[in-house]
């Protein structure tokens, strides 16, 4: 083994892309038996900077040194040979093979296939915590459990030092602190980990070193036992911070949005994706959808904007389109922002203008009607002038190609698109997801108006401070089924956090009368906490605000 | 200016690309490749070869638009070769036996080809649509149905008569033929060439202008955004596919109407496949389309002047080929280089103003 201080150096890493500068000058240096967490918002150059780290992408300029020599990666195998592994945000598991196939696919040059290979998993999965069968399926497998399989994967290649890329952001928080107790004990053993993430109070939680990167450069270090989580989020955004909250109660009593026994059976006659699923919507209210990914929210969203066929039925604004298209529905007034916005919401390569046009193909002012429908072009790319004003799009005019525009911009003309045409309901479905904070911060303000002004909301978030923060009132999704109501003025993340794993379904943690004991005992701060100070984030209320 | 680069930068690379190759080929053959060139450019000039350049890139136009309407929203019919063929033979029967005044007649021909060869796409559009079977399978195996429909149809105890050794349907009479214009001895161009632009205007305007066209567009680009905005993707499937048979019906009208009159086991075949080429070479924009049929029908006639002097015409199918392939990956690296150029721009523009680092929230 050789010996230096520093398990992995970085020093003036530069990447540039069409279009952006990723990775600027960046320095970093990681001590061997330390859990470095990198911090920075999304579209900060985390991703790309690990990348480089696990030669997916070579820099344009500077170098990266492994245990003091200076190494150069031409692709993630070169990595691996050093001792680098990668756990990625998305997992990379084939689900229809075993935990053990899963480890040893690719790998089979090491241990074999044999005893030998089943030996060293064993001791591996005992050192990840991983207590399920090498020999069952991985399909069969929770999230945490498959995070673990992911780290055995890399272990199992010789890796000493793990990147971790946002592995909290698919886990509850009771995985969460899982994962950290498997995190120390390793770190205890010499395992060298960097930790990806922008949720402060997990990285204060976790990690000895921290990181911080902005715009594409590191702007600093900080230590985790000193800094606060709002002074770190500060050096992360260069500025004073924002965070959602709505004002006064503004709900009315008159109903936009009524579903009513909403059904969907699973692929293949398995476990049904929505299983009677009642809700209302009322004027001037949000309500909001907690749940882990994968529980029925994004088939919920789909099946009342018609996209999905479900059964039950869906009225808004008093008229029943339980069979009318998607177009219909939308003409009815439902405004809609897609959770994944380059897939469902934008046409990449057409200009910003006719992207207005998406949706509104049937309404004035983009159409001008007639047997042929006409498309009025002019006053398509008048009204994109308006939203690039309104919603402040930074683009040079609505000529340039969507794709041309950072994700926050994009996703700002998405949401000044679907809050044209006065709709009388919004379903706004990860509306900040891989946003930056300015553009967060635009986006809740812009949701908070058009709250007040009657606009009825249904917001399905990952994000539970966005949830908790915005919302009049929340139901958890779990498995298809709305199990548990909570009240954004008492829940906390936590709480939430519980209900979302369907282990508080009776509705008595909701109250806040009986937190689980991870909750009660939760280290500084396992909450979800993107960009807001955990003190004041606990039991904020609408109306008092971290601001 | 950034977009005529765009638009023309490609096929002129191509273009140029593929007559070196063909050069190449020729020296090694030992031939010159001026001399080819030469003799093909004089051939123009030669008899009728201009008008049948004309008439000729009218039908790959006609061709290339019925593919290119499925392209926008990446269907591929590879069937318009049975579509216009069993179009054209029914077209024909019909004007055959229908007495009707003139224009009125001619008008019908034109009206059941169009319909014959949207029933015949519809099939295919019908199985995708609700069986979810690949257009590109149905199509193709209609293609030899149609084959089989046709010989059926103009058999003597059919519809057919028979013409010295060739089988034919009852000549159209008079009344529905479509005049051409005459130039003497260089040859009648078509009426139909001008239905062909006017379809090329219909489409473009289609396109550009209208809910359907956006739809197919939107459609094409990204199938899972278009659903979102409302596009109903299985009544696109249909239609674009009824309309791309629709024109893939007129594509055997010009030589119907304008020349034969009838439609014979003789009658031309490989429109469609060669509509395809087109449409790739003018990437299904309504111009661009009609300078690749052109040119694809310069290669198909002027080729006739190298066996004058002593040049394989087979050379002239390399080129044809070469052009293609060379096209389709030209647009691609332009395409690739332009994205990138315009998100350069646009964060080049972005920087030049001074953004503040946070903006005002609550405002």
């Amino acid at each position: 083994m050789p010996e230096s201080e520093f398990a992995v150096e970085l020093a003036g890493i530069t990447k540039r892309f069409p279009g952006v500068v990723a990775n600027d000058d960046i320095a970093l240096r990681v001590r061997r038996g330390q859990v470095h967490a990198i911090c920075g918002e999304n579209g900060a150059g985390k991703s790309t900077l690990m990348k480089i780290l696990y030669g997916i992408q070579q820099p344009d300029e500077g170098t990266i040194s492994v245990d003091g020599a200076v190494v150069g990666f031409r692709s993630p195998s070169d990595a691996i040979k050093a001792g680098i592994g990668m756990v990625h945000q998305h997992f990379m598991l084939a689900d229809n093979l075993t935990v053990a196939e899963n480890i040893l696919l690719g790998a089979e040059a090491l241990h074999g296939i044999g005893g030998g290979a089943r030996k060293r998993i064993a001791e591996l999965a005992h050192v990840v915590g991983l207590e399920t069968d090498p020999g069952v399926l991985v399909e069969s497998l929770g999230v945490a459990d498959r995070q673990r399989v992911e780290i055995v994967k890399v272990l199992y290649r010789g890796a000493r030092t793990i990147i971790l890329d946002e592995p909290t952001s698919v886990l509850v928080p009771q995985e969460v602190d899982e994962l950290f107790d498997t995190v120390r004990g390793m770190r205890a053993e010499g395992f060298t980990f960097l930790f990806i993430s922008h949720k402060l109070d997990e990285v204060r939680a976790i990690a000895d070193q921290i990181t911080v990167i902005r715009r594409g450069t590191s702007v600093g270090t900080a230590d985790p036992r000193t800094v606060t989580t709002r002074q770190l989020a500060e050096m992360m955004v260069g500025s004073e911070l924002p965070s959602p909250q709505t004002r006064e109660s503004t709900v009315t009593d008159r109903e936009v949005l009524r579903v009513e026994g909403l059904e969907l059976a699973g692929d293949g006659g398995g476990r049904p994706l929505l299983a009677g699923v009642d809700l209302v919507v009322h004027a001037g209210e949000v309500l909001g959808i907690a749940g882990v990914e994968g529980n029925g929210q994004t088939e919920l969203v789909e099946a009342i904007m018609g996209i999905r066929r479900a059964g039950g039925t869906v009225v808004v604004g008093g008229r029943d389109v339980s069979r009318a298209s998607t177009l219909a529905r939308r003409e009815a007034g439902i405004g809609y922002i897609p959770e994944d916005r380059t897939r469902y919401g934008l046409l990449a390569t057409q200009p910003l203008w006719a992207n207005r046009m998406l949706g509104y193909q049937s309404r004035p002012p983009v159409a001008r009607g007639g047997f042929l429908g006409l498309l009025d072009r002019g006053a398509a790319r008048r009204d994109t002038e308006r939203i690039i004003a309104e919603f402040d799009v930074r683009t040079p005019g609505p000529d340039v190609a969507a794709a041309a525009l950072s994700g926050g911009n994009q996703q700002k003309l998405v949401v000044g698109r679907e809050l044209s045409g006065d709709p009388v309901l919004l379903i706004a479905s990860h509306p900040t997801r891989g946003v930056d904070v300015g553009a967060q911060a635009g986006i809740w303000d812009v949701l908070a108006r058009a709250r007040a002004r009657g606009l009825a909301v249904l917001l399905i978030s990952a994000d539970l401070d966005e949830l908790i923060g915005l919302s009049d009132s929340i139901k958890v999704m779990f498995r298809g089924r709305l199990v548990a109501d909570a009240d954004p003025s008492t829940v906390t993340p936590e709480q939430l956090g519980s209900a979302m794993t369907g282990a508080a379904m009776t509705g008595a943690a909701m109250t806040g009368a009986a937190m689980t004991g991870a909750a009660m005992t939760g280290a500084a701060g396992t909450g979800t906490a993107t960009t807001d100070a955990g003190a004041t984030g606990r039991h904020r209320r609408p109306g008092q605000g971290a601001r | 200016m950034k977009r005529i680069r765009t638009v023309l930068l490609p096929p002129a690379l191509a273009i140029v690309f593929a007559a070196l190759l063909c050069a190449v080929a020729l020296v090694i053959s030992g031939d010159s490749p001026l001399t080819a060139l030469g003799a093909m450019i004089t051939q123009v000039g030669e008899g009728t070869t201009a008008v049948d350049i004309i008439n000729s890139g009218a039908i790959y136009y006609v061709a290339a638009l019925a593919v290119a309407i499925g392209f926008q929203m990446k269907l591929f019919n590879i069937g318009i070769e049975g579509q216009f063929r069993l179009a054209a033979c029914v077209a024909a029967i019909v004007g055959g036996a229908l007495v009707l005044p003139p224009v009125i007649h001619t008008i019908v021909i034109i009206l059941v080809a169009a319909a014959v060869g949207a029933l015949w796409a519809g099939i295919a559009a019908l199985l995708k649509a609700y069986r979810g079977v690949s257009e590109v399978i149905s199509t193709i195996m209609l293609n030899f149905i149609a084959t089989g429909l046709i010989a059926f149809l103009i058999r003597r105890d059919t519809f057919g008569l028979l013409q010295g050794n060739n089988i034919s349907t009852a000549p159209i009479p008079e009344s529905g033929r479509f005049p051409g214009i005459s130039l003497g001895s260089s040859g009648t161009i078509f009426g139909m060439v001008f239905v062909a632009a006017l379809l090329g205007v219909g489409y473009w305007y289609m396109l550009g202008r209208t809910r359907f066209g956006f739809e197919l567009r939107a459609s094409g680009e990204s199938p899972t955004a278009a659903t979102a905005g409302g596009v109903d993707a299985r009544r696109m499937v249909i239609i674009a596919l009824l309309l791309s048979g629709a024109v893939a019906g007129l594509v055997g009208i010009p030589e119907l109407v304008g020349r034969d009159f009838a439609y014979t086991l003789t009658s031309p075949q490989g429109y469609g496949f060669t509509g395809i080429a087109v449409a790739l070479l003018g990437r299904n924009h309504p111009v661009g389309i009609a300078l690749g049929a052109l040119l694809w029908a310069f290669l198909d006639k002027s080729a006739l002047a190298l066996d004058n002097v002593g040049v394989p015409r087979e050379i002239v199918l390399i080129m044809q080929g070469s052009v293609v392939l060379s096209v389709v990956v030209a647009y691609e690296i332009v395409r690739r280089y332009e994205l990138a150029a315009e998100q350069r721009r646009v964060s080049a523009q972005l920087r030049a103003v001074p953004v503040p680092e946070q903006q005002e929230v609550r405002s």
